[in-house]
This record gives C-alpha cells, sequence and structure tokens, in this order.
C-alpha cells in the first residue's frame, strides 16, 4: 500500500500553523518525529511518499535532520529498522541543494520523483548501483538475471547489487524479484506491498 | 574611569577594527562612551557590530547618537536605536525615519531562538525577489539560496553563541569598488562564546600545538569541523561558502582575535584569506557580500 505524507503538513502540525519554510534543526526534528509517527502507524512494510510540493525553504539543518536522519533509520545496509521505502515528490532546485549536500554527508541515496512520474536516483551510489537500478527502473520489475543480461555481468554479480539495491531501500523485493521504488509509484498501476 | 570611544565616519567591518582597537584593552567594567556622533555611513555589519559591542560590556554604555539628520534618521529606519535603547543610555536627538527605505531588505532584528529565524526567513523571502533579481541582475534562483544562507549563518547564534545577537541586510552602491556597482549584504554579529571555545566544548576536544582562533575558523569554515559528533553537523557553512562562491560573493567571519575569508574569484575584493592578532571581539562576526551581476 502506498502512502502519502505531506511534509508541509507536518511541519503546521508540530511547529506552527503559519510556517510554510523548513529552516532550524529544531524544527527538522519535530517534523521527522511527526513523520515517524505516521510511519509507525502504517506498519511493518510500506511504500511512503514523502511530499516536499508545499514546502517553501528547506535549508541544510532541516535536510539533514528530515531526509537524512530518517534514511538512516529506516535505510540502512546492516540492520534497517523496518521494510519502508520512501519516493520525495515536489523536490525543487533549492531543495536538491539541501539534500544532495547530506546525502553527500552520510553516503545515502534516495529517489526523486517529478510530477509527471518520471524517477531519479539521487546521492551516493555507485555505477553498478545506479546502473541496476535503471535497468529494473525501466522493465518495471526484473530478477538478477535481467540486470545481468541487460548489463554483461553475471548473474552473481546481479544478484550481489539487487541485494544492496533492496538493503538501502531503492528496490522493493517483491514475491521472486524486485521492482524499482519510483516505479512503484509511477501514474501506472501500484503495487500492493502487503499482499 | 569613562572612556570615549571614537567610531569612524563609515562604519563597516573593517574600519569597526578601530572601535575595537579602543576597546579591547579596557576592562570589561570600565564605562564607555561610543561616540558616533560624526558617523557619515554605516553598513549592516557597522550596526549590528555596535550592538554586540554593548552587549559584551559589563558596565551599560553610552551611546551619543549621529549628529546629522539623514544618518540619524536612517538608522531609524534600520530599527538600530529601538535595540540600542535596551543596551546604550543613547544621548542626542535620535530623529524618526523618514519614508520607506527600499535597500532595507531586513531591519537590525534580535536572534536568539530557532523561532527569530522563521520570522527572518519569513520576511527577507518577501523582500528578496525584487531586490535580488530586479535591482542585482541576479538569476531568479539566487533567493532562495540567499535565504538558505541567511538561515544558516542565524542559526550559527542559536546553536553555538550561547547568547542572543543580531542579523540585518542591506543592499547599497559601492562608490569606491567595483566600479558602482551594487551588493547585498547580510551582517551577522553576536558576543558569544565563539568559534574556538565552541570548538573546545566538543566531548574528547584535544588541543594542537598550535590552536587559536584562526585554526578555529579554519576548522570550521574551510573543513566543516562542529562542536558535536553528529556527522550531520557542519553543513551549514558549507553551504554558505558553495553559495557565496556560485554568485561571485564573499564570505568573512571574524571570531575572537581572527578573520577568515572566502574570496570572490572576481577581482573586486583584496582581503586576506586569514588575519590574525586583532584586537580581541568575543562571539562571531559574519558578513556576507554578494555583488551585482555585470554582463
Amino acid at each position: 500500500m502506498i502512502n502519502h505524507i505531506d511534509v508541509s503538513s507536518m511541519l503546521r502540525k508540530s511547529v506552527c500553523e503559519l510556517y510554510s519554510n523548513l529552516v532550524t534543526r529544531p524544527t527538522g526534528a519535530a517534523v521527522r518525529c511527526e513523520i515517524e509517527q505516521e510511519l509507525d502507524r502504517i506498519g511493518d512494510r510500506a511504500l511512503t511518499v514523502i511530499d516536499f510540493s508545499h514546502v517553501g525553504l528547506l535549508d541544510f539543518s532541516c535536510a539533514d535532520e528530515i531526509v537524512a536522519k530518517l534514511l538512516l533509520q529506516y535505510v540502512s545496509v546492516d540492520a534497517p529498522r523496518r521494510e519502508v521505502y520512501f519516493v520525495f515528490r515536489g523536490i525543487s532546485e533549492s531543495h536538491m541543494d539541501a539534500i544532495e549536500a547530506v546525502l553527500e554527508r552520510h553516503k545515502l541515496a534516495l529517489v526523486t520523483q517529478r510530477a509527471d512520474g518520471e524517477s531519479r536516483l539521487v546521492g551516493i551510489v555507485d555505477v553498478d548501483e545506479r546502473r541496476a537500478w535503471e535497468i529494473i527502473s525501466q522493465l518495471g520489475a526484473g530478477v538478477g538475471a535481467d540486470v545481468a543480461d541487460a548489463a554483461g555481468i553475471s548473474c552473481e554479480a546481479a544478484d550481489r547489487t539487487l541485494d544492496t539495491l533492496w538493503r538501502r531501500r531503492l528496490v522493493i523485493r517483491h514475491d521472486s524479484g524486485y521492482v524499482a521504488v519510483g516505479s512503484a509509484t509511477a501514474p501506472a498501476p501500484s503495487v500492493r506491498l502487503d499482499a | 574611569m569613562t572612556t570615549i570611544i571614537n567610531v569612524p565616519h563609515s562604519l563597516e567591518d573593517k574600519s569597526f577594527e578601530q572601535v575595537l582597537d579602543q576597546v579591547a584593552p579596557l576592562p570589561l567594567d570600565e564605562k564607555i562612551i561610543v561616540d558616533t556622533r560624526h558617523a557619515r555611513w554605516a553598513s549592516p555589519y557597522g550596526l549590528t557590530a555596535l550592538l554586540a559591542l554593548a552587549q559584551s560590556r559589563a558596565e551599560r554604555p553610552v551611546l551619543y547618537v549621529p549628529e546629522a539628520e539623514n544618518v540619524s534618521s536612517y538608522w531609524s529606519r534600520m530599527d538600530f536605536f529601538k535595540h540600542a535603547a535596551e543596551l546604550y543610555d543613547l544621548q542626542g536627538r535620535v530623529r524618526t525615519a523618514k519614508a520607506a527605505e527600499t535597500s532595507v531588505l531586513l531591519e537590525v532584528t534580535s536572534i536568539s531562538k530557532s523561532d527569530d529565524v522563521h520570522i527572518v526567513v519569513d520576511k527577507i523571502q518577501q523582500r528578496a525577489q525584487e531586490a535580488l533579481v530586479k535591482n542585482l541582475n541576479l538569476d531568479a534562483k539566487v533567493t532562495m539560496r540567499f535565504t538558505m544562507a541567511l538561515s544558516e549563518v542565524c542559526q550559527n547564534i542559536v546553536e553555538h553563541a550561547g547568547r542572543g545577537g543580531w542579523v540585518a541586510v542591506q543592499t547599497y552602491t559601492w562608490r569606491v569598488r567595483l566600479g558602482g556597482r551594487k551588493v547585498v549584504v547580510i551582517a551577522v554579529c553576536d558576543p558569544g562564546i565563539g568559534f574556538r571555545q565552541s570548538l573546545e566544548s566538543a566531548p574528547g576536544f584535544q588541543k594542537r600545538d598550535r590552536w587559536d582562533d584562526g585554526q578555529a575558523l579554519e576548522e570550521t569554515v574551510m573543513r566543516g569541523a562542529s562542536r558535536f559528533r553528529d556527522p550531520g553537523r557542519g553543513q551549514g557553512l558549507a553551504g554558505v561558502r558553495k553559495f557565496v562562491g556560485t554568485w561571485d560573493g564573499k564570505l568573512s567571519i571574524r571570531s575572537g582575535t581572527a578573520r577568515i575569508a572566502v574570496l570572490p574569484k572576481g577581482d573586486w575584493d583584496e582581503d586576506e584569506p586569514l588575519v590574525e592578532d586583532l584586537s580581541y571581539f568575543p562571539g562571531a562576526q559574519v558578513q556576507i557580500t554578494i555583488p551585482e551581476r555585470v554582463a
């Protein structure tokens, strides 16, 4: 099931009804706590759209608190908190400045999605990870053999890369294959994770 | 004993050093009279630094206000006297502000808590677009980045200074430098603990062979060091540096006895990257200058 969290609403709910800018670290921490509470209600396996469309300004401190610290809890190669996947929408160019800086700092990556549904992998990913994600994204869904065929690498290497992408929550493990996180929230038919 | 501190006619970041040269040797509890009677002009840095100076004194100082009507009126327009009245005993005639001054993007504003930063950001967003895009010919993209930079430098006060400080933003035309080009200037001044003491409060901090205000500024501004262990800290000033570099601007930060500057690529400024052995002044004084874009 796909959930939608409007960050601007979280800001008004947690900090101040009048604010539309995500600035200062305490504000970022308060908004992240609100998002986490929302995620706690959703369950252990979820795909969530984090929507910045109505956010004016996002500064570095807030990007660190909201984006990086959220991802660090749910997207970890070692022991992620739960199986939660994120797609970030409504990201403006100036939001991206702050987001890219914090992703680089923490060596994280995420998927953004434009209004037309086009998805983009942003942050720190190596060449193999990016290629595998793009192949799965183009196919809509696939298995290691599909990536191996398209990239000209061994099935073992493709499986390893897809497993890393899954641990980083950039692809969803679904049945016996994988779905790219952005594809699952595109206007096209969506995926039910709890199926 | 009371000492009169003579304020130069033109009060900006460099000439404020003359004020500090007079104040630094004095005991904190010595009464001072800050004489601005002959001031003809003050930058946002000059005004915010004058307030920080009063905060740094144990004995409430006296301020002789500017005699020139247009100067006094302008300082009123910048809300300087509103705040100065709480920190100084004002002597002389304070003129009321005249018609709205369009060059003022943000009046002198107190910063001591996170909410103050929100207020500043909201206020500046309404005014920055026209000033930066129309008057300084900057790309429309600059407005958000400018506001981000402002937010980050204001947050330094809330997060690190340990006491309140001041911010002001203004556009003006540089008559000598830049061949009459316009600039927008952000000044943020506080009399708090400063960069060196902030870094020294980090858990497990160990002093090196050479450790002074200049080193602390280099560590923080150039290498993103922070007193917090959280690796996400220290990104704000890195972002400000990037912003300033993109728009051929200048960032200078004074703390304690040193001043560091991130200089423009263009040749409009001849400052030194690091100046040390200045007269001591507590806290941090930040100035960001973005020049008008010319074809």
